[in-house]
């Protein structure tokens, strides 16, 4: 075939109306979402220098026609060296694995009462449930400042009916940062989980009650397994961004609460240093990116 | 069978009342006349006066709402269209790549994709401001309106576009005129989805944001850090306010879009 032929058709059939509607979103989640990500890497390998911005150039234009490449694994080195960021990962690890496993417990179980509500009440609770989703996180987080601390209206009602003499110490405790957690992400556990419990259907329950299936049984062995893809979804809305969650240990925690979000933006914001918030964000990137990749699977799999 | 039973109740009302509690509290604290927020000194709404001298905060809620209102239609527009991608053009070169791009920016820390846009925005010198936090939230706006135009799109009766077009509509007229109209619901709760997410963020716009740029939930953030205040309450309450009004209007908007679906299906 000669080329000459060839390239009209061929342009003709890129350029075509679909093609044309698939590359406006898709060029600008390039452009905007994966792009970014390359710079990112780029700076990682990137050496902090005085100046603006603070990070030294990869490509040296030198006295010969190719620049030469200057990159450095210093940043991941350092991280690697002080225990400070193993310690701040493994933290952030164990944190968002048991807020995970915390917040399923909880949501399922009103997930599964608002399935199980009668038909008329079953829009309002819904609503309820997805209401605070909408509300903002740094606002739900500041609500249960005045509520946890010291001298807050926890300890004031518990003071005063004398369940407790001494105010309990809550507020800048990674217990604190667990209840924020829990509180904020709830919602992104119970709408996954209700969108899958609401679809069962009940004649399997009312099938494995009639064989003579006790009811505690049934729900181990029929609902549990039936609802694994809400649980799934669920699970993950809530243990990928709590990883990187920054709010809530900044505003609940204490000094002693290590998250890997909160580490990224001292460097970034408090040490200007640029090259090792990127290398924190890159494998942060890569112990998500298993997580993410299921993720996206998963809701794949339940549109089709 | 019992479907409903008194474990049900139990966790219902605990569940509610955990995720009520401190945000009705936080409301009627913003109406206390004391400055201490732990002890009530009386009803006042002196607070309210007060945050309407406060220049700082007025400042940032205009900017925070010329944001909102730019990013949550420009990311409208194209997630609709990456949603009707999503549904209606089959396999396609780079797919799995495109759902990728709209399924992560959902999950993804917010620190990364911060830290990630602003790189790129220096490393090209385009100046932070307000146009740098708009385009960061325009695109993970995108991604929540492409997933709700996608939900909405499955139950959508191909059958009429197939019609228009075998009449020699064009393609894009049918949009306009079939699919569009069709969809309208999602549509526009995508944009009130956007328009709260982008009022709510602190992360994205405190890394993208500029000098003279300060949004609202940042001006929140550097208040909360010196303390908890009445002030700081009295604004969250307008914001829970706001948001409240969108959520109920949507979910009446949706409970509309049901209805009509159900009428469609019985006709």
């Amino acid at each position: 075939m000669n080329l000459t032929q060839t390239n009209p058709n061929f342009f003709k059939s890129i350029f075509n109306g679909r093609n044309a509607v698939i590359a406006i979103p898709y060029i600008w989640l390039l452009l905007l979402f994966l792009l970014p990500f390359i710079y990112v890497l780029k700076i990682s390998f990137a050496e902090t220098i005085y100046a603006r911005p603070p990070y030294s150039s990869l490509l040296i234009w030198g006295d010969s026609w190719l620049p030469s490449i200057k990159a450095s694994f210093d940043n991941y080195l350092f991280l690697f060296s002080d225990s400070l960021y193993i310690k701040a990962y493994l933290s952030s690890l164990k944190i968002a694995f048991i807020s995970t496993i915390l917040t399923l417990i909880i949501g399922y179980s009103i997930a599964y009462s608002v399935a199980r509500a009668p038909n008329r009440w079953r829009g309002i609770l819904l609503m309820l449930v997805i209401l605070p989703f909408w509300t903002s996180f740094l606002i739900r987080v500041y609500a249960w400042i005045g509520i946890l601390k010291t001298e807050g209206l926890l300890n004031l009602a518990l003071m005063s009916i004398g369940i407790i003499e001494k105010p309990l110490m809550i507020m800048n405790t990674d217990l604190a940062v667990y209840i924020g957690i829990i509180y904020s992400y709830l919602p992104f556990m119970i709408l996954p989980l209700y969108a899958n419990l609401e679809k069962m259907d009940m004649s399997l329950l009312e099938a494995a009650a009639d064989l003579g299936c006790r009811p505690f049984k049934a729900f181990w062995t029929v609902t549990i397994p039936l609802s694994i893809p809400g649980i799934m979804a669920g699970c993950f809305l809530v243990f990928i961004p709590v990883m990187g969650e920054f709010v809530i240990p900044d505003l609940l925690g204490g000094s002693e609460t290590l998250m890997i979000g909160k580490v990224l933006w001292t460097e970034f914001f408090y040490n200007r240093d640029w090259p090792v918030a990127s290398a924190v964000a890159i494998l942060l990137l890569a112990i998500l990116v298993v997580p993410i990749m299921l993720y996206q699977r998963s809701q794949e799999k339940a549109i089709s | 069978m019992k479907r409903f039973g008194t474990f049900n109740i139990f966790s219902l009302i605990v569940g509610f009342s955990f995720l009520y509690i401190p945000i009705i509290l936080l409301i009627l604290f913003s109406f206390n006349e004391s400055r201490l927020v732990t002890v009530w000194g009386g009803f006042s709404t002196k607070w309210y006066a007060e945050l309407m001298q406060n220049q700082g905060i007025k400042d940032a809620a205009w900017v925070t709402i010329k944001v909102a209102f730019v990013s949550s239609t420009m990311a409208t527009i194209l997630g609709t269209i990456a949603g009707l991608v999503m549904t209606r053009f089959g396999n396609f070169k780079g797919r799995t790549l495109f759902s990728g791009m709209i399924y992560a920016p959902m999950v993804m820390p917010e620190v990364i994709i911060g830290l990630s846009t602003l790189l790129m925005f220096v490393a090209l010198a385009i100046d932070r401001g307000i146009f740098t936090v708009t385009l960061a939230h325009i695109t993970f706006s995108m991604c929540y309106v492409a997933v709700v135009v996608q939900s909405r799109m499955s139950s959508y009766d191909d059958s009429l576009t197939e019609a228009a077009l075998d009449l020699g509509c064009t393609p894009f007229r049918t949009f306009m005129l079939i699919t569009l109209p069709i969809i309208l619901p999602a549509v526009v709760s995508g944009w009130l989805l956007s328009f709260t997410l982008s009022l709510d963020d602190l992360v994205i716009a405190s890394f993208t944001s500029g000098p003279g740029s300060t949004t609202l939930p940042m001006k929140i953030y550097s208040m909360v850090r010196l303390g908890v205040t009445p002030e700081i309450n009295a604004v969250s309450t307008i914001l829970v306010g706001v948001v409240t009004l969108g959520v109920v209007t949507a979910s009446l908007i949706g409970r509309r879009q049901k209805q009509q679906i159900l009428k469609t299906q019985h006709t």
